[in-house]
Protein backbone atom coordinates (compact mmCIF):
# COMPACT_ATOMS: atom_id res chain seq x y z
CA UNK A 1 0.00 0.00 0.00
CA UNK A 2 1.20 3.39 -0.86
CA UNK A 3 2.44 5.45 2.06
CA UNK A 4 1.72 8.73 0.32
CA UNK A 5 -1.84 9.58 0.67
CA UNK A 6 -3.20 11.95 -1.95
CA UNK A 7 -5.46 14.25 -0.10
CA UNK A 8 -8.61 14.71 -2.06
CA UNK A 9 -9.54 18.32 -1.85
CA UNK A 10 -12.97 19.54 -2.63
CA UNK A 11 -12.88 22.09 -5.50
CA UNK A 12 -16.26 23.54 -4.84
CA UNK A 13 -16.42 27.35 -4.68
CA UNK A 14 -19.41 29.04 -3.23
CA UNK A 15 -20.57 31.59 -5.82
CA UNK A 16 -23.28 33.25 -3.78
CA UNK A 17 -21.24 36.36 -3.15
CA UNK A 18 -20.39 36.89 -6.80
CA UNK A 19 -23.97 36.36 -7.78
CA UNK A 20 -25.05 38.99 -5.26
CA UNK A 21 -22.59 41.54 -6.64
CA UNK A 22 -23.65 40.79 -10.19
CA UNK A 23 -27.30 41.42 -9.43
CA UNK A 24 -26.46 44.53 -7.43
CA UNK A 25 -24.61 46.03 -10.39
CA UNK A 26 -27.39 45.02 -12.71
CA UNK A 27 -30.01 46.69 -10.54
CA UNK A 28 -27.90 49.84 -10.45
CA UNK A 29 -27.68 50.07 -14.21
CA UNK A 30 -31.32 49.21 -14.75
CA UNK A 31 -32.36 51.98 -12.41
CA UNK A 32 -30.02 54.62 -13.78
CA UNK A 33 -30.85 53.93 -17.42
CA UNK A 34 -33.50 56.42 -18.54
CA UNK A 35 -36.25 55.46 -20.93
CA UNK A 36 -35.88 57.15 -24.30
CA UNK A 37 -38.71 59.40 -25.41
CA UNK A 38 -40.15 58.56 -28.83
CA UNK A 39 -38.71 60.94 -31.39
CA UNK A 40 -41.18 63.09 -33.27
CA UNK A 41 -39.78 61.69 -36.49
CA UNK A 42 -37.10 59.03 -36.93
CA UNK A 43 -34.26 60.83 -38.67
CA UNK A 44 -30.93 59.47 -39.85
CA UNK A 45 -28.45 62.23 -38.99
CA UNK A 46 -25.32 62.47 -41.17
CA UNK A 47 -22.00 61.48 -39.64
CA UNK A 48 -19.05 63.74 -38.94
CA UNK A 49 -15.66 63.45 -37.28
CA UNK A 50 -16.32 66.29 -34.85
CA UNK A 51 -16.62 64.87 -31.35
CA UNK A 52 -18.14 67.78 -29.46
CA UNK A 53 -21.10 66.66 -27.42
CA UNK A 54 -24.43 68.37 -27.46
CA UNK A 55 -24.98 70.35 -24.22
CA UNK A 56 -27.01 68.42 -21.67
CA UNK A 57 -29.89 70.80 -21.13
CA UNK A 58 -31.05 74.16 -22.31
CA UNK A 59 -31.12 72.96 -25.92
CA UNK A 60 -34.12 73.06 -28.21
CA UNK A 61 -33.91 70.70 -31.18
CA UNK A 62 -35.34 71.33 -34.63
CA UNK A 63 -35.79 67.98 -36.40
CA UNK A 64 -35.96 68.10 -40.19
CA UNK A 65 -37.09 65.12 -42.21
CA UNK A 66 -39.08 64.65 -45.45
CA UNK A 67 -39.51 68.43 -45.79
CA UNK A 68 -41.29 68.45 -42.39
CA UNK A 69 -40.05 70.35 -39.38
CA UNK A 70 -40.53 69.30 -35.76
CA UNK A 71 -39.59 71.14 -32.60
CA UNK A 72 -38.45 69.73 -29.26
CA UNK A 73 -38.45 72.17 -26.35
CA UNK A 74 -36.67 71.52 -23.02
CA UNK A 75 -39.20 70.38 -20.45
CA UNK A 76 -38.78 73.29 -18.04
CA UNK A 77 -40.04 75.89 -20.49
CA UNK A 78 -42.61 73.91 -22.45
CA UNK A 79 -45.76 75.24 -20.81
CA UNK A 80 -44.57 78.83 -20.87
CA UNK A 81 -43.60 78.63 -24.55
CA UNK A 82 -47.01 77.29 -25.51
CA UNK A 83 -48.71 80.02 -23.47
CA UNK A 84 -46.67 82.73 -25.19
CA UNK A 85 -47.24 81.32 -28.66
CA UNK A 86 -50.97 81.02 -28.02
CA UNK A 87 -51.04 84.59 -26.74
CA UNK A 88 -49.20 85.91 -29.79
CA UNK A 89 -51.40 84.06 -32.26
CA UNK A 90 -54.63 84.66 -30.36
CA UNK A 91 -55.30 80.98 -29.74
CA UNK A 92 -57.35 80.14 -26.66
CA UNK A 93 -55.71 77.29 -24.73
CA UNK A 94 -57.08 75.44 -21.75
CA UNK A 95 -55.12 74.19 -18.76
CA UNK A 96 -55.50 70.59 -19.93
CA UNK A 97 -53.97 71.52 -23.30
CA UNK A 98 -50.98 73.00 -21.49
CA UNK A 99 -50.58 69.91 -19.31
CA UNK A 100 -50.77 67.61 -22.33
CA UNK A 101 -48.29 69.77 -24.20
CA UNK A 102 -45.85 69.57 -21.33
CA UNK A 103 -45.87 65.80 -21.56
CA UNK A 104 -44.98 65.71 -25.25
CA UNK A 105 -41.31 65.73 -26.13
CA UNK A 106 -41.17 66.80 -29.75
CA UNK A 107 -44.11 67.91 -31.84
CA UNK A 108 -44.86 69.06 -35.34
CA UNK A 109 -48.37 70.33 -35.91
CA UNK A 110 -49.73 73.59 -37.29
CA UNK A 111 -51.38 75.75 -34.65
CA UNK A 112 -54.89 75.27 -35.97
CA UNK A 113 -54.62 71.51 -35.45
CA UNK A 114 -52.43 71.22 -32.41
CA UNK A 115 -55.18 71.17 -29.80
CA UNK A 116 -57.01 68.36 -31.58
CA UNK A 117 -53.76 66.44 -31.74
CA UNK A 118 -53.03 66.96 -28.05
CA UNK A 119 -56.38 65.44 -27.17
CA UNK A 120 -55.41 62.16 -28.84
CA UNK A 121 -54.16 59.33 -26.61
CA UNK A 122 -50.33 59.35 -26.42
CA UNK A 123 -49.96 56.15 -28.45
CA UNK A 124 -51.88 57.65 -31.38
CA UNK A 125 -49.93 60.92 -31.37
CA UNK A 126 -46.65 59.40 -32.43
CA UNK A 127 -48.08 57.13 -35.10
CA UNK A 128 -46.67 57.53 -38.58
CA UNK A 129 -48.35 60.07 -40.74
CA UNK A 130 -50.26 61.78 -37.94
CA UNK A 131 -47.93 64.74 -37.45
CA UNK A 132 -47.69 67.12 -40.38
CA UNK A 133 -44.81 69.30 -39.36
CA UNK A 134 -44.72 72.96 -38.37
CA UNK A 135 -45.31 75.35 -41.30
CA UNK A 136 -42.23 77.37 -42.21
CA UNK A 137 -43.04 79.05 -45.51
CA UNK A 138 -42.85 82.84 -45.66
CA UNK A 139 -46.65 83.24 -45.74
CA UNK A 140 -47.28 81.18 -42.61
CA UNK A 141 -44.03 81.11 -40.65
CA UNK A 142 -45.03 79.36 -37.44
CA UNK A 143 -41.56 77.94 -36.82
CA UNK A 144 -40.18 81.45 -36.32
CA UNK A 145 -42.91 82.12 -33.73
CA UNK A 146 -42.15 78.92 -31.84
CA UNK A 147 -38.40 79.58 -31.76
CA UNK A 148 -38.84 83.19 -30.73
CA UNK A 149 -41.21 82.35 -27.89
CA UNK A 150 -39.06 79.45 -26.74
CA UNK A 151 -36.15 81.85 -26.40
CA UNK A 152 -38.38 84.31 -24.57
CA UNK A 153 -39.66 81.61 -22.21
CA UNK A 154 -36.09 80.52 -21.55
CA UNK A 155 -35.10 84.10 -20.74
CA UNK A 156 -38.00 84.43 -18.30
CA UNK A 157 -37.16 81.08 -16.72
CA UNK A 158 -33.52 82.05 -16.15
CA UNK A 159 -34.52 85.44 -14.76
CA UNK A 160 -36.87 83.73 -12.34
CA UNK A 161 -34.12 81.34 -11.27
CA UNK A 162 -31.72 84.20 -10.70
CA UNK A 163 -34.38 86.05 -8.67
CA UNK A 164 -34.68 82.94 -6.50
CA UNK A 165 -30.99 83.23 -5.84
CA UNK A 166 -29.90 80.16 -7.78
CA UNK A 167 -26.47 80.19 -9.31
CA UNK A 168 -27.28 80.37 -13.02
CA UNK A 169 -25.79 82.59 -15.64
CA UNK A 170 -27.83 84.07 -18.44
CA UNK A 171 -27.53 82.15 -21.68
CA UNK A 172 -29.73 82.31 -24.75
CA UNK A 173 -31.51 79.07 -25.60
CA UNK A 174 -29.23 76.85 -27.70
CA UNK A 175 -30.74 75.56 -30.91
CA UNK A 176 -29.68 72.27 -32.45
CA UNK A 177 -30.65 71.17 -35.94
CA UNK A 178 -31.11 67.46 -36.46
CA UNK A 179 -31.65 66.87 -40.12
CA UNK A 180 -31.94 63.71 -42.13
CA UNK A 181 -28.85 63.08 -44.22
CA UNK A 182 -30.84 62.70 -47.42
CA UNK A 183 -32.78 65.90 -46.82
CA UNK A 184 -32.63 68.46 -49.59
CA UNK A 185 -30.52 71.45 -48.75
CA UNK A 186 -33.38 73.89 -49.49
CA UNK A 187 -35.33 72.90 -46.35
CA UNK A 188 -32.29 73.16 -44.10
CA UNK A 189 -31.35 76.47 -45.71
CA UNK A 190 -34.86 77.80 -45.00
CA UNK A 191 -34.60 76.79 -41.32
CA UNK A 192 -31.15 78.42 -41.04
CA UNK A 193 -32.57 81.56 -42.70
CA UNK A 194 -35.42 81.65 -40.17
CA UNK A 195 -32.89 81.46 -37.34
CA UNK A 196 -30.70 84.14 -38.90
CA UNK A 197 -33.70 86.46 -39.24
CA UNK A 198 -34.05 86.23 -35.46
CA UNK A 199 -30.35 87.01 -35.12
CA UNK A 200 -29.68 83.48 -33.90
CA UNK A 201 -26.44 82.89 -35.79
CA UNK A 202 -24.81 80.21 -33.68
CA UNK A 203 -26.33 76.75 -33.48
CA UNK A 204 -25.43 73.08 -33.44
CA UNK A 205 -25.84 70.42 -36.08
CA UNK A 206 -26.53 67.00 -34.58
CA UNK A 207 -24.38 64.35 -36.24
CA UNK A 208 -23.30 60.79 -35.78
CA UNK A 209 -19.66 59.82 -35.33
CA UNK A 210 -17.25 58.49 -37.93
CA UNK A 211 -13.53 58.27 -38.53
CA UNK A 212 -11.52 60.42 -40.96
CA UNK A 213 -11.21 57.65 -43.49
CA UNK A 214 -14.01 58.38 -45.94
CA UNK B 1 -19.40 25.64 -10.28
CA UNK B 2 -22.19 27.80 -8.87
CA UNK B 3 -24.41 25.60 -6.89
CA UNK B 4 -27.39 26.00 -4.75
CA UNK B 5 -27.77 23.19 -2.30
CA UNK B 6 -31.12 22.83 -0.70
CA UNK B 7 -30.77 21.68 2.93
CA UNK B 8 -30.41 17.91 2.79
CA UNK B 9 -33.30 16.00 4.30
CA UNK B 10 -32.13 16.26 7.93
CA UNK B 11 -34.91 16.77 10.32
CA UNK B 12 -37.40 14.65 8.48
CA UNK B 13 -39.55 13.26 11.15
CA UNK B 14 -41.49 11.24 8.63
CA UNK B 15 -41.24 7.59 8.28
CA UNK B 16 -40.58 7.70 4.57
CA UNK B 17 -37.31 9.29 3.67
CA UNK B 18 -36.42 10.24 0.19
CA UNK B 19 -33.60 8.04 -0.97
CA UNK B 20 -32.59 10.48 -3.72
CA UNK B 21 -29.51 12.58 -3.22
CA UNK B 22 -29.95 16.34 -3.18
CA UNK B 23 -29.94 17.50 -6.76
CA UNK B 24 -28.77 21.04 -6.13
CA UNK B 25 -29.24 23.75 -8.76
CA UNK B 26 -26.46 24.75 -11.09
CA UNK B 27 -26.49 28.55 -11.26
CA UNK B 28 -23.72 29.06 -13.81
CA UNK B 29 -26.17 30.00 -16.53
CA UNK B 30 -27.89 32.59 -14.40
CA UNK B 31 -24.64 34.28 -13.50
CA UNK B 32 -23.63 34.33 -17.16
CA UNK B 33 -26.90 35.99 -18.10
CA UNK B 34 -26.55 38.50 -15.28
CA UNK B 35 -23.12 39.58 -16.54
CA UNK B 36 -24.40 39.78 -20.07
CA UNK B 37 -27.17 42.11 -18.99
CA UNK B 38 -24.76 44.25 -16.97
CA UNK B 39 -22.48 44.64 -19.94
CA UNK B 40 -25.44 45.54 -22.13
CA UNK B 41 -26.63 48.26 -19.76
CA UNK B 42 -23.12 49.60 -19.21
CA UNK B 43 -22.69 50.07 -22.92
CA UNK B 44 -26.11 51.48 -23.72
CA UNK B 45 -26.06 54.23 -21.12
CA UNK B 46 -22.92 55.79 -22.54
CA UNK B 47 -23.91 55.68 -26.19
CA UNK B 48 -27.01 57.82 -25.94
CA UNK B 49 -25.41 61.30 -25.95
CA UNK B 50 -25.60 62.66 -29.47
CA UNK B 51 -22.66 64.37 -31.08
CA UNK B 52 -22.99 67.86 -32.44
CA UNK B 53 -21.13 70.19 -34.72
CA UNK B 54 -21.20 73.88 -33.87
CA UNK B 55 -21.98 76.21 -36.76
CA UNK B 56 -21.76 79.99 -36.75
CA UNK B 57 -23.30 82.04 -39.53
CA UNK B 58 -22.55 85.69 -40.27
CA UNK B 59 -25.20 88.28 -39.51
CA UNK B 60 -27.82 88.48 -42.21
CA UNK B 61 -27.49 91.82 -43.99
CA UNK B 62 -30.74 93.77 -43.86
CA UNK B 63 -31.74 94.86 -47.36
CA UNK B 64 -31.45 98.58 -46.82
CA UNK B 65 -27.93 98.67 -45.46
CA UNK B 66 -25.02 99.09 -47.88
CA UNK B 67 -23.17 95.91 -48.71
CA UNK B 68 -19.99 95.21 -46.86
CA UNK B 69 -17.19 96.21 -49.21
CA UNK B 70 -14.08 94.93 -47.43
CA UNK B 71 -11.62 93.65 -50.03
CA UNK B 72 -11.73 89.90 -50.26
CA UNK B 73 -8.25 88.35 -50.42
CA UNK B 74 -8.67 86.60 -53.74
CA UNK B 75 -5.47 84.67 -53.59
CA UNK B 76 -6.44 82.87 -50.43
CA UNK B 77 -10.11 82.26 -51.09
CA UNK B 78 -11.43 78.94 -52.28
CA UNK B 79 -15.05 78.51 -53.26
CA UNK B 80 -16.77 75.12 -53.19
CA UNK B 81 -19.98 74.72 -55.18
CA UNK B 82 -22.03 71.66 -54.24
CA UNK B 83 -24.21 70.21 -56.98
CA UNK B 84 -26.46 67.20 -57.28
CA UNK B 85 -25.54 63.51 -57.00
CA UNK B 86 -22.72 64.14 -54.49
CA UNK B 87 -20.60 66.06 -56.96
CA UNK B 88 -18.92 69.39 -56.47
CA UNK B 89 -16.89 72.07 -58.19
CA UNK B 90 -14.25 74.27 -56.69
CA UNK B 91 -12.15 77.23 -57.77
CA UNK B 92 -9.73 79.71 -56.24
CA UNK B 93 -10.29 83.45 -56.33
CA UNK B 94 -13.23 85.42 -57.71
CA UNK B 95 -15.75 83.76 -60.02
CA UNK B 96 -15.20 86.23 -62.83
CA UNK B 97 -11.41 86.05 -62.66
CA UNK B 98 -10.46 82.80 -60.96
CA UNK B 99 -6.88 82.18 -59.92
CA UNK B 100 -7.45 78.47 -60.42
CA UNK B 101 -10.37 77.77 -62.79
CA UNK B 102 -13.31 75.60 -61.65
CA UNK B 103 -12.69 71.87 -61.60
CA UNK B 104 -14.70 68.97 -60.34
CA UNK B 105 -13.78 66.95 -57.28
CA UNK B 106 -15.29 64.07 -55.34
CA UNK B 107 -16.09 63.97 -51.66
CA UNK B 108 -13.74 62.21 -49.33
CA UNK B 109 -10.08 61.98 -48.55
CA UNK B 110 -8.97 61.31 -52.11
CA UNK B 111 -10.98 64.10 -53.63
CA UNK B 112 -11.76 67.39 -52.01
CA UNK B 113 -9.49 66.81 -49.02
CA UNK B 114 -6.42 66.63 -51.26
CA UNK B 115 -7.54 69.80 -53.02
CA UNK B 116 -8.05 71.64 -49.74
CA UNK B 117 -4.60 70.62 -48.55
CA UNK B 118 -3.04 71.75 -51.82
CA UNK B 119 -4.85 75.05 -51.64
CA UNK B 120 -3.86 75.58 -48.01
CA UNK B 121 -0.23 75.37 -49.11
CA UNK B 122 -1.01 77.65 -52.06
CA UNK B 123 -2.72 80.21 -49.83
CA UNK B 124 0.19 80.22 -47.38
CA UNK B 125 2.37 81.76 -50.10
CA UNK B 126 0.18 84.81 -50.17
CA UNK B 127 -0.24 85.17 -46.43
CA UNK B 128 0.95 88.54 -45.22
CA UNK B 129 0.62 87.65 -41.54
CA UNK B 130 1.36 84.42 -39.75
CA UNK B 131 -2.20 83.67 -38.78
CA UNK B 132 -3.57 84.08 -42.31
CA UNK B 133 -4.44 80.92 -44.15
CA UNK B 134 -6.98 79.49 -46.54
CA UNK B 135 -10.48 80.97 -46.60
CA UNK B 136 -13.27 78.73 -47.87
CA UNK B 137 -16.64 79.89 -49.11
CA UNK B 138 -19.14 77.03 -49.13
CA UNK B 139 -21.99 77.51 -51.57
CA UNK B 140 -24.50 74.69 -51.62
CA UNK B 141 -26.98 74.68 -54.48
CA UNK B 142 -30.61 73.65 -54.09
CA UNK B 143 -29.81 70.33 -55.72
CA UNK B 144 -27.44 69.26 -52.95
CA UNK B 145 -28.36 67.28 -49.86
CA UNK B 146 -27.84 68.11 -46.20
CA UNK B 147 -25.28 65.30 -45.97
CA UNK B 148 -23.13 67.06 -48.59
CA UNK B 149 -23.07 70.21 -46.48
CA UNK B 150 -22.17 68.31 -43.31
CA UNK B 151 -19.42 66.44 -45.20
CA UNK B 152 -17.86 69.72 -46.34
CA UNK B 153 -18.12 71.22 -42.85
CA UNK B 154 -16.46 68.06 -41.60
CA UNK B 155 -13.62 68.56 -44.11
CA UNK B 156 -13.19 72.06 -42.70
CA UNK B 157 -12.76 70.60 -39.24
CA UNK B 158 -10.44 67.80 -40.39
CA UNK B 159 -8.18 70.11 -42.39
CA UNK B 160 -8.32 72.80 -39.72
CA UNK B 161 -9.31 75.51 -42.18
CA UNK B 162 -8.77 78.86 -40.53
CA UNK B 163 -11.86 80.63 -41.84
CA UNK B 164 -14.91 79.32 -43.62
CA UNK B 165 -18.40 80.56 -44.29
CA UNK B 166 -21.61 79.35 -45.87
CA UNK B 167 -22.50 81.72 -48.66
CA UNK B 168 -25.35 82.20 -51.09
CA UNK B 169 -24.82 80.75 -54.53
CA UNK B 170 -25.00 83.28 -57.37
CA UNK B 171 -27.00 82.80 -60.59
CA UNK B 172 -23.76 82.75 -62.60
CA UNK B 173 -22.51 79.86 -60.51
CA UNK B 174 -25.80 78.02 -60.94
CA UNK B 175 -25.34 78.39 -64.71
CA UNK B 176 -21.89 76.91 -64.41
CA UNK B 177 -23.30 73.97 -62.48
CA UNK B 178 -26.00 73.49 -65.11
CA UNK B 179 -23.41 73.52 -67.88
CA UNK B 180 -21.33 70.84 -66.19
CA UNK B 181 -24.47 68.81 -65.49
CA UNK B 182 -24.33 69.20 -61.74
CA UNK B 183 -27.66 70.92 -61.20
Amino acid sequence: MSKVKIARKSTRIDMTAMCDVAFLLLSFFVMTATAKQPEPKPVDAPASTVQDKLPEDGVAVITIGDKQVFFTIPRAIRKETFKLVAAEKGLPVSESDLTNFERVDGFGMPLNKIQGWLKLPPADRTKEGVQEGIPYDSVNDQLAVWVKQARQANKQFLEQQMAEGKDVEFKDLDIAIKGDAKEQYTTVKRVIDILQEQKKNKFFLVTGLRGKDF
Amino acid sequence: MAELNTGGGGGDGKKVRSKKSNPGVDLTAMVDLAFLLITFFMLTTTLSKPQSMPLAMPDKEPQDQPKDNTPVPEDRMMTILIGKDNRLLWYMGKFETPRIPPSEATFGKNGIRKEILKNTAYAKQFAKKDDEGLIVNIKASDASSYKNLVDILDEMAINKVQLYAIGDITPAEIDLLKKTGLY
